[in-house]
């Protein structure tokens, strides 16, 4: 192939955009999708993009669709992404699964706006978290990046469609309304300064042995027509992936399904700290929350308050290590998020009893301010929030 | 072995693998020989449409490398696991859709659908006119046995009016598709049926599907002893293909609007009701290709 399709520069450019940028630079070219606000400009770019580098836009009749098509142009060889929001990513949840349980890789960006049910098509929420983690059926790992800006709407679908070949594994952009539909400078390097890591591809002719797992638990994966006479099911399977509907079989499939990315959460977990290292009170935060958190740490600190923030930029796996570590010595944390308590119940969970907990979310609609994180900081610095054990002793 | 269903219900086989070759099949070659026996009952006619399929793909030419057959779930579901290819058994009702992005992705591959009509014309029958209109170049076989075998027995949109099921105690209210009708009107450029009893016009229809440039939709009229025989009294399996001789009416160039099948005990009006050229997907896909690449242009679109 000729000239990398990347658009190496310096851009203004759209959220919604730099993800399909994104997706382009790191060489996807089947993207299958249905629209909805506040992702449709993601479709938009590709429809516009893909067709003029070789690649494949295809609009389908609903989500069900997409995702089903996103994961058969991924056995038909290609790197295949489809962007949605909240309605259309709870029809894809099965099919998820299905990439789960049949080791596809695909991409899936989620621009979160607020819910249930319709809600607030063009207004932001980031209340899917949860649905990320679990909301397809079964006990599954999935990785779930979450972008703060344009630049990283560019920086983390390249990330995301690395971590779904290499895992074989869908991953998922978690981005809301606002960092999704805000336009800010975007630098794209040059093509050889990105990097790409290919499919794990077989290095033994069709025949014994040549699609063994190996020691990262992740087997090769050709392309259907290359002579390897795939089987590729979503029934509970053994490792040739002959339907095996067994007790056994399922405890040990569904382990190394987890396990193959859980076994690796060190390399996947990417938060970024800002003046932590003497923090007393820690902001933990995500996508367009944690560039509101930002400004709320530097009033605190402008205060004479301990804050701190740490950003998530992958939120599954989430990184528990760190959190309990740093909850040893902690007043407490705040989790700003637009829900009302999902990512601060994973914090709950793995901060130590003494450490406080505070939730500062709302239901969506409308961004944080400031002055609300800054209020929980001060909440939880002055020991007003309630810690972890006196939470669970209250209910 | 003991073999247990989506449902689980469980079941109790012999193993035949190891068959003397008298006892093997003619179309051995094109099958996972390690997985039989397979989960059929007997009398099904499941089993039938595989073996005129196999027929059918060597008839045309297709080698098994090359060929991609694609599931939902269902008895019929079970069809891609048990043949030698590349084999995708997919979700319930979203086959179309992941073959459709299969072979939209690679071209070269022959891909089929091979399910159950609740899967394709129910849960999925949303991406069967879909696929239709957009005259997606991939063969889909139909197996109509009138009702959801796999969950045991129950009505769905196939289901004959008047007919006996577990969730028609009292006989279907409701009327069902004729989906020959239903797969032309959506834009199919190759539609069938043949009832699984007539080998020989079924295999050389599939042939002609296989063939075919486009969406080509073959339905497979099949008996489900166990569940549709038997509610509705239509006695053993081969009471149930005695029917189908007699009652079978050949209307090679009728109008789909003249071959519903709709009515408990009425004629299995057959034939190959639809074949016509028309563009397809993965030509507009190339050609569109084609016409925005002339080797001057850059590959960038602009900002923002
Ligand atoms: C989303 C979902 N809903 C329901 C089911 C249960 N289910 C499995 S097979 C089936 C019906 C299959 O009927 P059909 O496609 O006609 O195939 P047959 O078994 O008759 O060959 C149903 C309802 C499922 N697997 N997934
Ligand atoms: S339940 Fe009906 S369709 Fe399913 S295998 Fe048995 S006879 Fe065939
Ligand atoms: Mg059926």
């Amino acid at each position: 192939m000729g000239k990398s399709p990347a658009l190496s520069g310096v851009h203004f450019m759209l959220g919604d955009v730099a993800v399909a940028e994104g997706a382009i630079a790191a060489g996807c070219t089947f993207f299958g999708g249905y629209p909805i606000t506040p992702s449709t400009e993601v479709a938009e770019r590709m429809a516009l993009r893909l067709p003029q580098i070789g690649g494949i836009f295809m609009q389908m009749e609903d989500e069900l669709a997409s995702i089903a098509a996103v994961l058969g142009a991924s056995w038909g060889g290609r790197k295949s992404m489809t962007a949605t929001s909240g309605p259309g990513f709870s029809l894809m949840m099965e099919s998820i699964g299905l990439a789960v349980m049949t080791e596809t890789p695909a991409v899936i960006c989620n621009v979160q706006r607020g819910a249930p049910s319709t809600g607030l098509p063009t207004l932001v929420a980031q209340g899917d978290m949860m649905q990320a983690r679990w909301g397809s059926h079964g006990h599954y790992q999935i990785i779930a990046l979450v972008p703060w800006s344009p630049q990283e709407c560019f920086d983390l679908t390249v990330r995301a469609f690395n971590l779904a070949e290499r895992y074989r594994t869908p991953v998922l952009i978690m981005a809301d309304a606002e960092v999704a539909h805000l336009t800010e400078r975007v630098v794209i390097p040059p093509a050889g300064e990105i990097e790409i890591w290919p499919r794990k591809r077989p290095t033994l002719p069709p025949g014994p042995g040549a699609l063994d797992l190996d020691e990262t638990l992740v087997a090769p994966m050709p392309a259907a027509g290359e002579g390897y006479r795939l089987m590729v099911e979503s029934l509970t399977h053994d490792d040739r992936g002959y339907p095996d509907t067994t007790a056994t079989t399922h405890r040990q499939l569904v382990q190394r399904l987890n396990d193959k990315i859980y076994r690796d959460r060190f390399a996947l977990y990417d938060q970024v700290e800002r003046v932590i290292d003497d923090a007393e009170v820690v902001v933990v935060s995500y996508g367009i929350s944690a560039r509101i958190s930002a400004r709320a740490v530097e009033i605190a600190r402008a205060r004479g308050i301990k804050a701190g923030l740490l950003r998530l930029r992958t939120v599954w796996p989430f990184p528990e290590e760190r959190i309990g570590e740093l909850s040893k010595r902690l007043a407490g944390f705040v989790v700003a998020e637009l829900n009302l308590g999902q990512v601060s119940r994973e914090v709950e969970r793995v901060a130590v009893d003494g450490c406080s907990v505070a939730t500062c979310g709302n239901a969506g609609g409308d961004i944080l301010h400031p002055k609300e994180i800054l209020e929980a900081i001060i909440a939880v610095d002055q020991g007003l929030a309630p810690s972890r054990s006196s939470k669970l002793a209250r209910v | 072995m003991k073999t247990v269903h989506e449902d689980g219900a469980t079941e109790e086989r012999q193993l035949v693998t190891d068959a003397p070759p008298e006892l093997q099949s003619p179309i051995d070659w094109a099958l996972r020989t390690d997985r039989l026996p397979h989960i059929w009952c007997p009398g099904c006619g499941i089993g039938t449409a595989v073996v005129a399929f196999v027929e059918a793909v060597k008839e045309a030419g297709i080698s098994l490398d090359n060929l991609s057959v694609v599931s939902g779930i269902g008895c019929t579901g079970r069809v891609a696991g048990y043949l030698d290819c590349d084999s995708f058994h997919t979700t319930h009702g979203r086959a179309i859709p992941f073959a459709t992005g299969l072979h939209a992705a690679n071209p070269e591959l022959k891909v089929v659908v091979f399910s159950g009509d609740g899967d394709l014309t129910a849960i999925g029958g949303n991406h069967l006119i879909h696929a239709a209109r957009r005259n997606v170049d991939i063969t889909v076989i139909c197996v109509n046995n009138f009702v959801y075998g796999m969950t045991g027995g129950q009505g769905g949109p196939t289901t004959q009016t008047g007919a006996k099921t577990s969730t028609t105690p009292f006989g279907n209210i409701d009327q069902p598709f004729n989906l020959a009708r239903l797969a032309e009107g959506a834009g199919a450029t190759y539609v069938s049926r043949w009832t699984v009893l007539d080998l020989g016009r079924l295999r050389r229809s599939m042939v002609e599907a296989l063939t075919h440039r486009g969406f080509s939709f073959v339905e497979v009229v099949s008996p489900c002893p166990v569940y549709y025989g038997r509610r509705n009294r239509l006695g053993e399996a081969v009471d149930e293909l005695r029917y189908y001789r007699e009652n079978t009416l050949v209307v090679p160039a009728a109008s789909v609007d003249e071959v519903d099948i709709g009515e408990l005990g009425g004629e299995i009006k057959v034939g190959r009701f639809v074949d016509i050229e028309k563009p397809t997907l993965e030509e507009r896909i190339a050609g569109l290709a084609l016409e925005l690449a002339p080797e001057s242009k850059s590959t960038g679109g602009h900002d923002g």
